[in-house]
């Protein structure tokens, strides 16, 4: 055990702290989820590329500096605390590459992987539905083979990004009398593909962050199938992390937010006097990103040791999606009167935070994977 | 940035918990509930003969010249054994703060310490001094750490809901060490906080078992999602806490400029796991977790013990909010 960063960590470290201060956007963009504030955000994953910055745990490539994943981590420690924008291409590189490299062909790899980290195309998830939710298995959208083509009919929803995203990576019943698990694909699908509609949906913040998807006898090429036919769900689920990134969200992002509650804490305090219950709970929150930051380098050096990433996912995922909340009503307490000002990104923060324990599988389906697969408590 | 032990500490790891599963029964802990000590009867001697109680001693004394960060995964075993032995007073703080001293008082005990032939205690100014009756030598640790020899020493005893632990006010000539007392009282939080989560663990574990076979309606009451989410929650603390004491345990062995700040936040978040992990246990068991014959009082009642011990979760939050300057 040596918990010290090893020079090259350090150095690597110094570098991005450099780049990151010399080139962040001053003014924050427009949200990402609007029409302007998409191309902004599209714009600044072009920057990030072109320096080599955008997924630097990625082979050479496609676009990254072959990073260690340790090194992914101080990276993202240092792009938070840099106020860096958000990611807009986060759901395809977080959560469709690592499978696109465990699954998908060269011909795949090569095809997707580097416009997708440079931001040139950028992914949507199209897998819950009206009826597939936290019951994913459920799924009814068919996409039976005719061909060399798959004709998709049916309907996703929720689909963070969707209303601008390039591409979607989508999961279909390719086998239309299958059941539950069985017979479903997973299907890249473009975004221009006649007979697919994108509607947005009004987010709770009023904002197009999402949108549903219409298909009507759209067509896919056998070339854009991941894994599989009828092997979708094994697909979908046998990557929940890889060696390139373990989660969606990182530690970095959070300890940055509880550094800045800290920073508002004490400005408060200078104005107000001290308040020793807030103070408490400040704390609170600033351990919790802590605690996160420790468990994830102990899981990275699990799976350097050769452990699959398996169960720490659902760990990590209920613990960052609370303490996202915590962080941001903390944060509201603090602020008082002035925390329902629309000017106020600690609500904006707060109103982001609160879709996380509801995206990438309910925070109650997460208890129910740590209970039955982690403790072995029986199902039924 | 490496979190994984060698497989020397993980031998040493397995080895102890062999031991401790052979020999600290339940029984055995209860005995030393009801004996004049709160210790049981060998198994300081089997930790001895084994190395662990000296371990931490420099090798020319007869130790293995081992830190935290080998200790941290005995503690934790520890724990999830209840073992009523000073690992935490003797090899996690007397030792090494007697070797750090040096001097007269290293010369007169470390060597004797290190073969288990002397037992260290340790207390804290406005704490006690744990089973101090059966120690040699009780290190008290406040804004100096003075050594109390305990023959000759005034000793007032107070009974814990941990029937194992002998509280103990010490009074008598004491000498001042020239060793950090911060560094002390660290070395006793981070030990405790290894030791919570140990507790902790075994607390999970046993409710885990105990809900799969017990039926209600027909079913384990294990498939219930009520039960299922209380159980999840537990793990969740643990998992958590875990690694911030081991990261603490190398703040220590490190010297780690943020020493004091991370060994509050293990203690804070370990102290949590083991109250939450108590509760649920004894929740999720339901009546036969509230007699006195079962056996989980014994964890849950060490959980609540080391949750308090030198700085529940408010205290150490509050110290942490010291560091962060706020």
């Amino acid at each position: 055990m040596d918990l010290s960063f090893t020079p090259t960590e350090e150095a690597f470290r110094e570098e991005a702290r450099t780049w990151l201060a010399e080139n962040v956007p001053a003014e924050p963009l427009a949200s990402m989820d609007t029409p302007e504030g998409f191309e902004e955000h599209r714009a600044w994953e072009h920057i990030l590329f072109d320096a080599g910055w955008a997924v630097v745990s990625w082979p050479e490539r496609y676009g990254g500096r072959e990073a260690s994943l340790v090194e992914w981590l101080i990276f993202e420690e240092e792009y938070w605390a840099s106020g860096a924008p958000g990611r807009v291409s986060s759901n395809g590189v977080s959560l469709l590459a690592p499978t696109i490299f465990d699954f998908g062909t060269p011909e795949q790899q090569d095809r997707f992987l580097r416009p997708m980290a440079r931001g040139d195309e950028i992914w949507a998830q199209g897998w819950s539905e009206p009826d597939a939710g936290s019951d994913l298995a459920g799924i009814k959208t068919k996409a039976p083979r005719d061909g060399d083509h798959f004709v998709i009919d049916g309907q996703k929803t929720w689909c963070s990004r969707g209303a601008f995203a390039d591409w979607f990576f989508c999961l279909v019943r390719t086998d239309p009398d299958s059941e539950r698990h069985a017979g479903l694909s997973y299907l890249l699908v473009p975004g221009d593909t006649e007979g697919l509609e994108a509607r947005a949906i009004g987010r709770l913040d009023g904002e197009p962050g999402f949108a549903e998807l219409f298909f009507d006898g759209a067509r896919v090429h056998e070339r854009f199938l991941l894994g599989g036919e009828g092997e979708g769900w094994a697909v979908a689920m046998a990557t929940t992390g890889s060696e390139r990134g373990l989660n969606l969200r990182a530690p970095g992002r959070f300890m940055a937010a509880a550094d800045r509650l800290v920073d508002l804490y004490k400005e408060l305090a200078d104005s107000r006097g001290p308040d020793l219950d807030r103070r408490d709970q400040v704390v609170s929150a600033w351990m919790g990103a802590q605690a996160y930051r420790w468990q994830t380098y102990a899981t990275e050096s699990r799976l350097r040791g050769g452990a699959p990433i398996g169960s720490e996912a659902s760990f990590m995922k209920v613990l960052w999606s609370e303490l996202d909340v915590e962080l941001h009503a903390t944060a509201l307490r603090l602020l008082g009167r002035d925390g329902e000002r629309a000017d106020s990104s600690w609500m904006d923060g707060y109103v982001f935070a609160l879709s996380g324990p509801i995206y990438a599988g309910t925070n109650e389906i997460q208890r129910n994977i740590i209970s039955e697969r982690v403790l072995g408590l029986p199902r039924r | 940035m490496d979190f994984s032990f060698s497989d020397d500490q993980i031998m040493f790891q397995e080895a102890v918990r062999d031991l401790l599963a052979n020999e600290c029964s339940p029984e055995v802990v209860r005995t030393a509930w009801e004996n004049d000590t709160g210790r049981s009867d060998g198994l300081w001697a089997a930790l001895a003969e084994m190395g662990v109680v000296g371990m931490t001693a420099p090798e020319p004394v007869g130790g293995l010249g081992m830190d935290e960060t080998d200790l941290v995964l005995l503690l934790e075993e520890a724990g999830r054994a209840a073992l009523p032995e000073p690992l935490l007073e003797h090899t996690a703080v007397g030792i090494p703060t007697l070797a750090e001293a040096g001097g007269p008082i290293a010369e007169a005990w470390l060597e004797r310490a290190a073969a288990g032939e002397a037992t260290l205690g340790a207390g804290s100014d406005d704490g006690y001094a744990v089973g101090a009756a059966s120690c040699d030598l009780v290190l008290l640790i406040g804004d100096q750490v003075r050594a109390v020899p305990v023959d000759g020493a005034s000793l007032v005893e107070h009974r814990s809901i941990d029937g194992s632990r002998r509280l103990f006010e010490i009074d008598g000539n004491s000498v001042v060490i020239d060793a950090d007392p911060e560094l002390a009282f660290d070395r006793a939080v981070g030990a405790a906080a290894a030791q919570c989560v140990g507790v902790a663990q075994h607390l999970l574990d046993a409710t885990v078992e105990y809900v799969a076979q017990r039926y209600q309606f027909g079913k384990p009451v294990g498939t219930y999602q009520a039960v299922k989410h209380h159980l999840a929650n537990t793990a969740l603390k643990i998992e958590f806490a875990r690694p911030a004491a081991r990261h603490a345990a190398w703040c220590i062995a490190a010297g780690d400029p943020d020493r004091s700040r991370d060994v509050s936040l293990a203690k804070a978040l370990a102290s949590e796991a083991v109250d939450l992990a108590a509760r649920t246990a004894l929740q999720c068991h339901g009546a036969i977790g509230y007699t006195f014959e079962y056996d989980l009082h014994l964890w849950m009642k060490r959980g609540w013990a080391l949750s308090a011990a030198w700085g529940d979760a408010d205290w150490h939050r509050n110290r942490i909010a010291a560091a962060l300057g706020i």
